[in-house]
């Protein structure tokens, strides 16, 4: 067999990703639903940013993420029965069982403090980039937001911080048009946050976020900018969240016509589709990326299942270093 | 001995411990404008100005901290802290708990607070209850230069993130600090003085003022233990057990409000753990439930003065309160 071009094997990768986490999402919401799981925040149909992105990355890098982490997270090779167990609660669980859903880190990922505070994220980012600067070792800072972070002073004095000091951030917001329960544009006067870039002296790229491609692209090219110059930059990915804010959420407050244009720009079925149309992936193909990942769903739900939850001396352990 | 001032001794430990360890740095609103010495010696890497923004400020800190260095910050005024509320409870404070241990958070944060400058209630706000009811903070709030830097040594070198206030009235006091004093460990008070007929328990400022109404009080007959709690967290529980139950009598003076206050606490462990030794009520000489006045006679009157320690000493001795 013949090794794909990169840019095609790049491709069915991400694809292979995104279904990864459009399956570990649609459990979360299943698992919800039976009451199995406490409420969550999911990213569906933001899947392609998340990909795109990690994908720029190397080892060296570090991520910072929000509550609608799992799409960084999965990219990022993250062990779907280890965030599951987390998301239960249970002591097989990334942070233990203490994180739940909201603010798992994988420290050996290089996914650290992902805080759920709207915001929190964007303070916590220039400290980690001050220090990758002054310690002088490989990899950049990755600090993934929102629009609705966007809206936070935080993001400001973030942005200005980080511009000061030439601190090695890539700040990508990926701007879902939604803010918990209110659109973007009851928020926000722009249809995006990059043009505040600009004030602060950062150069900033705006791309389509449901394009994996376009995003690994853009995201390609800033990591690029930010290790040749050590400065950090803004990249909007302009994506839709699918479900509600959190579930459950019936959505009624959303526009029916906006999310049904949405949906047909579903991030997933746009790469599936394309890969099957340019000849990239038969039917056998997509049949078995279908199966693996259920295989690795239903090991995922297995571990987690047999996870035990914490003891209850873990209660107050870990508070004090 | 040296003399110094409770300021010179803060930049004192503040540049023996970053010769001591490199991953020690120092930013915030005029630090590198202030502190010109650690400037020169450490250089603007390690020494840094920074935008009059709490809130980056602490949030930096924090994920410096958590990824391996050891900042700390000057805030310069309690109140301020309000804005970076966020960074310092529910990022420094949680994240290491909510990640299973995944990180630690060994920063200072630096503020003064109190009143002496008639500053009024937004620089000046007794806010340390706020941190010791926070899970994952330590608190310390010195009275002495030595315990300055001691205490600020021993917080620089803690895994976790510790709160250091200063009382502005005693930033310019000088001190006797010893030349080879090392860190202080957090969480031990300080006898300041040994008496038999009632503990009075204090920090910061109010030390020195139940030091004051002991030496009054001695002249009336009545001897004091004065406690200096240097830590407010950890809190040194064993230190102010065993005076109680040597003295039998308890008065707990701080500038901040009553309630919810440090002094609220230190009774309410003496109840719980120390019932039987007590012949007479606890007393709290507290600021009032009201913001700090910039008016000097009001400001004064919000904070406790020795005389009304006395008086209340009296009252549980041989007044209306003695058993």
């Amino acid at each position: 067999m013949t090794a794909l071009p990169p840019v095609e094997a790049l491709e069915r990768m991400m694809l292979e990703r995104m279904m990864l986490i459009r399956a570990y999402e649609e459990t979360l919401v299943d698992l919800h639903g039976r009451g199995r799981a406490a409420g969550t925040c999911t990213a569906i149909g933001q899947e392609a940013s998340a990909v795109g992105v990690v994908a720029a990355l190397t080892p060296d890098d570090l991520i910072l993420t929000n509550h609608r982490s799992a799409g960084h997270l999965l990219a990022r090779g993250a062990d779907p029965g280890r965030m599951l167990a987390e998301v239960q609660g249970k002591s097989g669980g990334y942070c233990g069982g203490k994180s739940g859903s909201l603010h798992i880190s994988a420290r050996e990922l290089g996914v650290v403090l992902t805080s759920t505070i709207v915001g929190g994220e964007l303070a916590l980012a220039t400290g980690v980039g001050l220090s990758r600067s002054m310690q002088g070792g490989p990899g950049i800072v990755v600090c993934f937001f929102g629009d609705g972070a966007a809206c936070e002073g935080r993001f400001h004095e973030s942005l200005n911080l980080a511009a000061v000091w030439n601190l090695p951030i890539l700040y990508v917001c990926e701007n879902n048009q939604w803010q918990a329960f209110v659109h973007r544009k009851e928020t926000m006067t722009a249809d995006g946050v990059a043009d505040h870039a600009a004030a602060y002296g950062i150069d900033s790229a705006v791309v389509d976020g449901n394009d994996p491609l376009a995003v690994f692209e853009a995201a390609a090219a800033a990591v690029a900018a930010i290790r040749r110059t050590g400065k950090p930059f803004l990249l909007e990915a302009m994506t839709y969240r699918l479900r509600g804010h959190f579930e459950p959420d019936d959505q009624s407050y959303v526009d029916p016509g906006e999310l049904a244009r949405w949906r047909e720009r579903d991030p997933v079925i746009l790469l599936r589709g394309r890969l099957e149309r340019d000849g990239l992936l038969d039917a056998s193909a997509a049949a078995r990326m279908e199966e693996q990942v259920r295989a690795q769903m239903e090991a995922a739900a297995a571990f987690a299942e047999a996870s035990p939850y914490p003891a209850p001396e873990e209660l107050t352990r870990d508070v004090y270093a | 001995m040296t003399q110094m001032t409770v300021n010179d001794a803060i930049s004192a430990a503040l540049a023996e411990e970053m010769r001591r360890d490199p991953s020690v740095l120092i930013f915030g609103e005029g630090v590198a404008t202030k502190r010109r010495d650690l400037l020169g010696e450490f250089g603007p890497a390690r020494v840094r100005n920074t935008p009059l923004a709490e809130g980056i400020i602490a949030g930096t800190a924090a994920g410096a901290a958590a990824t391996g260095l050891r900042p700390v910050i000057d805030l310069l005024f309690a109140p301020f802290l309000c804005y970076a509320m966020d960074e310092i409870v529910n990022s420094a404070g949680k994240l290491r708990y909510i990640s299973g241990g995944q990180f630690k958070f060994p920063m200072v944060v630096l503020a003064m607070t109190g009143a002496g400058w008639g500053v009024g209630a937004q620089h000046n706000h007794n806010i340390e209850s706020w941190f010791v009811h926070s899970p994952g903070l330590k608190v310390a709030m010195p009275s002495t230069p030595a315990d300055f830097k001691g205490l600020l040594k021993a917080a620089i070198r803690d895994d976790n993130p510790v709160l250091i206030f200063a009382d502005i009235a005693l930033g310019y006091s000088a001190g006797e600090v010893p030349d080879d004093i090392d860190a202080i460990p957090l969480g031990q008070a300080a006898l300041r003085r040994t008496g038999d007929d009632v503990t009075l328990v204090s920090y910061a400022k109010t030390v020195g003022t139940c030091l004051a109404a002991a030496d009054r009080l001695a002249e009336a007959g009545i001897s004091a233990d004065v406690l200096d709690l240097r830590s407010l967290k950890p809190l040194d529980e064993d230190a102010i057990l065993r005076s109680v139950a040597k003295t039998g009598r308890l008065v707990v003076v701080h500038e901040a409000s009553r309630l919810c206050g440090v002094g609220a606490e230190v009774a309410a462990l003496v109840a719980e753990k120390a019932f039987a030794s007590l012949r007479a009520p606890v007393l709290r000489l507290t600021g009032p439930d009201a913001p700090a006045p910039a008016s000097f006679p009001l400001e004064q009157a919000f904070v406790p003065h020795a005389d009304a320690v006395v008086a209340a000493v009296q009252s549980l001795v041989h007044g209306a309160l003695a058993a």
